[in-house]
C-alpha cells in the first residue's frame, strides 16, 4: 500500500518535470518569444534592456536552469503585457474559475447521478434509453454552441440574463449549463455502467433476499458501492474535461477566470503569463489525478490489502 | 480466448447495413452523405463567392424574412458575403481539416502503438510513458500554447489537429497487438522465419483494422469539436478563410441583429457531430462484440 502511494507520488512528480520542461522548451522552439511578442522597430539597445528586465538573458540552457530555479523559489517571471509577476495575475485568477467549477460540479453531480441511476434500472425500458440519448445529446454538441444558442435565447431574445462577467448569481447560470453539458454527459455515462455492474452483483441479492426495501437496496447497497466507482471517474476524467470547458466557456462569458486569461494571452502572445498558466492548470489536473488514485487505492480493499 | 458467435463479416454489402440499421442510423448515415457532398462540390452549389463583399447588401436576413435578398437564400453577414456560400466553404474546410488531422492521428499513433506493442523494452515505455502524460494533460491547453507559438495557419492547426487523438490509436494497437501477438498463427509465421517487419504488415496489421476504424469515425468528431472551439476563439484559421467554427465566433459579434449568421454554422457543427458519433457507434456495435456498448 505504501509503496502504490509512493510509485503514485513519484509517477505524478516526474509527469510535473516533464510537463515544466516541454512547455518550457516548447516556448523557446518558435524563436525568442520576447521578439515576437515586441515585432519589429525596436533599437539593440532597448531590445538588450527588455531581455534583461525579463529575465531571459544567456543560452537556452541557462534560461531553463534559471527557470526551474525560479519555479522553486516561487518566482514565475513577468508577464510581457502587464509587467507584473504572473504568479499574482494568475493568482488573481483563481478565485473566479473555482466558483464556476465548483457550481458545475454540483450541477454536474446532482443531475448525472440520479440520470445513471435511472438509466441503469431502466435500461431495457425507453426511459433508459431515453436517457442515454440525453447523454448522446450532451456529448455531441460542442459548449460553445450551446453557449452561444442559451446567449441567443436567454440574453438577446428574452433578456432574461445578462451574458458579461460573474457579478451577480444570474451570471452563473450560462456558463456553468454551458460546462456542464459535456461533464453531466460523461457522468450519466459512468454512472449507469457503474451501476450496472453492481446491480449484477450477489450481496444485491441478498440484500434483496433479506427483505430489505427496494429503495434501501438500491441507494444502500447499490449506489453507495458504485459510488466509489463515480467518485474516481470524477477525479480522474472529469477534472482533464472541466480545464478544458473551462478554457472555453470563461472566454465566451468573459469570466474574470484562468481559462479567460490563457485566452487572451494567447491571442495577444504574452507567453509568461501563457506558460505559467498552462503549467499551472496541467499540474492540477496532475494533482487531481494521482490523490484520487490513492484515495481509490484506499478506499478498495483489493488494492488496499495487494502487496506493492 | 473468449469463443463468439458473432462473426464480424469482412466487406460486408453497404445495402446489408443499410438494412440492419435502424431509424436514426439511417437518418445519420443520409445527413452524412449529403454533408460530405455539400462540402466535395462546394464550389459548384455556392451561389456566390464566398469572399465577395458588397457594402450595401449587408446584414440581410434569409429567406422569408423581411427585407430578405433575392438570392441570399440564408442571408448575409455584417460585409454582405452570401452565408450559404460561406457556410458552404466553412463546411469543406471543417471537414477536410478534422480528416487529415484524424489520418495524421492514426498514422502516428497506430505507427507508435505497433512498435510499442512488438518491441518491449525502453521504445514501450518511452511511448507508453508519452501516452500517459497526453491523457494527463488537457489537450485544449496544449492546443492553446502551439497555436500561439507557432501562430495560426492551416498547417499548425493541422498538426495540432493531428497530435489531438493519437495517443488512443497507440493505446489499442498496442493491446491487440499484444494479444494477436500470442496466437498460434504468428508463431508459426515467425518459426517459417517471417521478420519482425513482415509479421506486422501481413499478419498483424490486417487483424486491427476494424478497431481501428472504429477510433477513425469516433475520433472525427472529437477532432471536429476542437478545430471548431479553437477557431471560434480567434485560434484558428484567420480570415477571410473561414471554418464553421470561426463564422460562429465572428458572428457573435453581430448576434443580436444577425443572428443567421452564427446560427447556420451551428447547426452545421451539431449535424456534422451528431452524425458522426452516431455512425461511430454503430460502426462499434458491428465491427466489434467486445467493444459493444452495453
Amino acid at each position: 500500500m505504501t509503496l502504490y502511494i509512493l510509485r503514485t507520488l513519484v509517477k505524478m512528480v516526474v509527469t510535473l518535470f516533464v510537463i515544466v520542461t516541454l512547455v518550457f522548451f516548447a516556448t523557446r522552439l518558435s524563436g525568442s518569444p520576447l521578439d515576437t511578442f515586441l515585432g519589429e522597430g525596436l533599437t539593440p539597445e532597448d531590445r538588450e534592456a527588455m531581455i534583461r528586465y525579463f529575465g531571459l538573458e544567456g543560452s537556452i540552457w541557462q534560461q531553463y536552469v534559471s527557470y526551474l530555479r525560479g519555479l522553486l523559489e516561487g518566482n514565475f517571471g513577468l508577464s510581457f503585457l502587464e509587467r507584473r509577476p504572473v504568479a499574482q495575475i494568475v493568482a488573481e485568477r483563481i478565485g473566479p474559475s473555482l466558483q464556476l467549477l465548483g457550481s458545475s460540479l454540483v450541477l454536474t453531480i446532482c443531475v448525472a447521478v440520479p440520470l445513471g441511476v435511472i438509466a441503469a434500472l431502466n435500461r431495457s425500458s425507453w426511459v433508459g434509453s431515453a436517457v442515454m440519448a440525453l447523454a448522446f445529446v450532451g456529448y455531441a454538441v460542442p459548449n460553445f454552441v450551446i453557449a452561444t444558442f442559451m446567449v441567443l435565447l436567454f440574453a438577446f431574445t428574452l433578456n432574461w440574463l445578462p451574458v458579461v462577467g460573474n457579478g451577480t448569481a444570474l451570471h452563473f447560470i450560462m456558463p456553468t449549463i454551458a460546462m456542464s453539458g459535456v461533464l453531466i454527459a460523461a457522468l450519466t455515462r459512468f454512472t449507469r455502467n457503474a451501476m450496472l455492474d453492481v446491480l449484477g452483483q450477489d450481496f444485491m441479492r441478498t440484500a434483496r433476499a433479506k427483505g430489505l426495501p427496494e429503495t434501501v437496496v438500491i441507494l444502500k447497497h447499490g449506489l453507495r458501492n458504485a459510488g466509489v466507482t463515480v467518485l474516481s471517474v470524477l477525479g480522474l476524467q472529469i477534472a482533464g474535461m472541466a480545464a478544458a470547458g473551462n478554457v472555453v466557456v470563461e472566454a465566451i462569458f468573459s469570466w474574470p477566470g484562468i481559462g479567460e486569461l490563457l485566452v487572451k494571452a494567447a491571442i495577444v502572445r504574452d507567453y509568461p503569463v501563457l506558460q505559467f498558466g498552462v503549467i499551472t492548470v496541467s499540474c492540477a489536473v496532475v494533482v487531481i489525478n494521482a490523490v484520487t488514485d490513492i484515495l481509490y487505492a484506499v478506499a478498495d480493499p483489493r488494492i488496499r490489502m495487494a502487496k506493492g | 480466448m473468449t469463443v463468439s458467435t458473432h462473426i464480424p463479416t469482412r466487406g460486408a454489402s453497404l445495402m446489408t447495413l443499410w438494412r440492419e440499421a435502424d431509424g436514426i442510423q439511417k437518418a445519420a448515415a443520409l445527413i452524412g452523405v449529403t454533408l460530405v457532398l455539400l462540402a466535395l462540390f462546394a464550389p459548384l452549389i455556392a451561389p456566390f463567392d464566398p469572399l465577395k463583399q458588397s457594402l450595401i447588401s449587408r446584414l440581410r436576413p434569409p429567406m422569408g424574412f423581411e427585407r430578405y435578398k433575392d438570392g441570399f437564400f440564408l442571408g448575409t453577414d455584417e460585409l454582405g458575403r452570401d452565408v450559404l456560400s460561406r457556410s458552404l466553404f466553412g463546411l469543406r474546410l471543417t471537414l477536410g481539416l478534422a480528416l487529415l488531422g484524424a489520418i495524421i492521428g492514426l498514422l502516428v499513433g497506430g505507427t507508435l502503438g505497433l512498435v510499442a506493442g512488438l518491441r518491449r523494452g525502453w521504445a514501450e515505455d518511452t511511448i507508453m510513458g508519452a501516452v500517459d502524460l497526453q491523457i494527463a494533460v488537457p489537450f485544449t491547453l496544449v492546443a492553446l500554447l502551439i497555436l500561439a507559438l507557432f501562430g495560426s495557419s492551416l498547417t499548425v492547426m493541422i498538426c495540432v489537429l493531428g497530435i489531438a487523438g493519437w495517443e488512443q490509436y497507440a493505446r489499442i494497437v498496442r493491446a491487440e497487438v499484444r494479444k494477436i501477438t500470442e496466437l498460434p498463427f504468428i508463431e508459426a509465421a515467425r518459426a517459417s522465419g517471417g521478420g519482425p517487419r513482415y509479421i506486422a504488415l501481413t499478419h498483424v496489421l490486417p487483424n486491427i483494422v476494424s478497431p481501428l476504424v472504429v477510433q477513425f469515425t469516433l475520433s472525427l468528431s472529437n477532432i471536429v469539436i476542437l478545430e471548431s472551439t479553437l477557431s471560434f476563439l480567434g485560434l484558428g484559421v484567420q480570415p477571410p478563410t473561414a471554418t464553421l467554427g470561426s463564422m460562429v465566433g465572428y458572428g457573435r459579434d453581430y448576434m443580436p441583429t444577425a443572428p443567421w449568421m452564427v446560427s447556420v454554422p451551428a447547426v452545421l457543427i451539431i449535424l456534422i457531430t451528431f452524425s458522426v458519433q452516431i455512425l461511430g457507434d454503430w460502426l462499434r456495435d458491428r465491427a466489434d462484440v467486445r467493444l459493444r456498448a452495453r
